[in-house]
């Protein structure tokens, strides 16, 4: 399986075309569409690798998703977006696909707010359980008065 | 998106389980920060130093204690960041602190003196307070490296605590990022000559209510 063929499959299925340049392969789909481009790439691109989940804040034009899963067997990477759309919050988990992705996702949670639905245990990984807001967000207030321990 | 600003408040700590911390607790709300000695004791050198002469005995004693404080100060080790590299080489044997009669002790409990080398995160302050409220007095604290200080490079983060003076008392403050050894040591030697010049009756600062 060529890298072009991977590409000809993404476009077939999803009608968009997959971006990028040789085996570094970039998708952006919707929401809707978010999960079965995860079962997707892990069961025919044969993406076993989750490496990692993360999320950007685009300001007015709301966050957007963004997932690297790798194919180590063929050897290329496919960077898969989404957007959330502005003001939207809710996306839909990857962990039922990678059990890896459940800690990414709880560490997106933590950071940017976004409610990852069919999570099994969406808590806050990193920060206190008790923290107020999400500080990666560009309208989180950083530098502002607290109390001396907090 | 309306995002808060971080104003939560530290959960209380959740000792059911163990006896001794819970009358420890207790005994630490009768007697107030800044008692640096029991109540009896106290009142013994008052009353010996506001007798007539008496004044001679108590700055004898106060000498007597002060050397042998001085002598034998056993920072606990408490590393958080880059800075307890630093402090693992003072304590190892090229710049060997045991020279000064200062033995790196691995429980609060047995200790004088809290090193607080590295950043301290607003996550990590409270175990910071209750590993400090575990020593026993008299105590000291030294606080060193920029982090410390004053949050350093990270101090517009929002996660770290913008100085450790802000949770404990500290007596000396060591600057650098991190500091070599030899500041550590010069710190460490000013903490020595501060114990010298402690008084029974002084009462050290609380800690500093300053905000942003």
């Amino acid at each position: 399986m060529t890298f072009d063929q991977v590409r000809g499959q993404i476009q077939e299925r999803f009608g968009v075309p997959a971006d990028g340049e040789g085996s570094q392969l970039g998708v952006s789909v919707d929401v809707e569409r978010w999960l079965e481009l995860g079962r997707f790439a892990r069961e025919t691109l044969g993406c076993l690798y989750f490496n990692f989940s993360t999320a950007v804040d685009w300001k007015e034009q709301g966050l957007e998703v963004v997932a690297r899963v790798e194919n180590l067997d063929a050897g290329f990477a496919l960077t898969m977006k989404t957007k959330l759309g502005p003001g939207g919050t809710r996306c839909p988990s990857l962990e039922p696909v990678w059990r890896g992705a459940g800690w990414m996702e709880r560490e997106c949670y933590d950071m940017f707010g976004i409610g990852f639905d069919g999570h099994p245990d969406l808590r806050r990984i990193l920060l206190p359980q008790d923290w107020e807001g999400h500080p990666l967000l560009k309208s989180y207030a950083v530098d502002t008065p607290h109390p001396p321990y907090r | 998106m309306e995002i808060k600003a971080p104003t939560p408040q530290i959960p209380p700590a959740v000792w059911t389980e163990f006896k001794d911390l819970q009358e420890w607790e207790k005994l630490h709300q009768e007697r107030p920060e800044g008692d640096k000695h029991s109540a009896l004791f106290e009142s013994l050198t008052e009353g010996i130093q506001h007798f007539p002469g008496g004044f001679a005995l108590t700055t004898v004693a106060d000498a007597f204690f002060n050397w042998a404080r001085k002598s034998s100060v056993w920072p606990v080790t408490f590393g958080l960041a880059c800075c307890a590299i630093e402090m693992m080489a003072t304590f190892a044997s090229r710049f060997d602190v045991e020279r000064l009669g200062m033995v790196p002790w691995a429980s609060p409990r047995h200790s004088d003196l809290m090193i607080v080398s590295g950043t301290v995160t607003i996550k990590m302050a409270p175990m910071l307070k209750r590993i400090y409220d575990q020593m026993p007095d008299p105590k000291w604290a030294v606080s060193m490296g920029s982090c410390a200080n004053s949050g350093g490079p990270f101090r517009h983060g929002y996660h770290v605590v913008k100085g450790v003076d802000r949770v404990i008392p500290v007596d000396v403050y060591v600057p650098g990022c991190p500091p070599p050894p030899e500041s550590l040591l010069n710190g460490l030697l000013l903490l020595q000559d501060q114990i010298s010049h402690f008084r029974t009756t002084g009462q050290r600062a609380a800690p500093n209510p300053k905000t942003d």
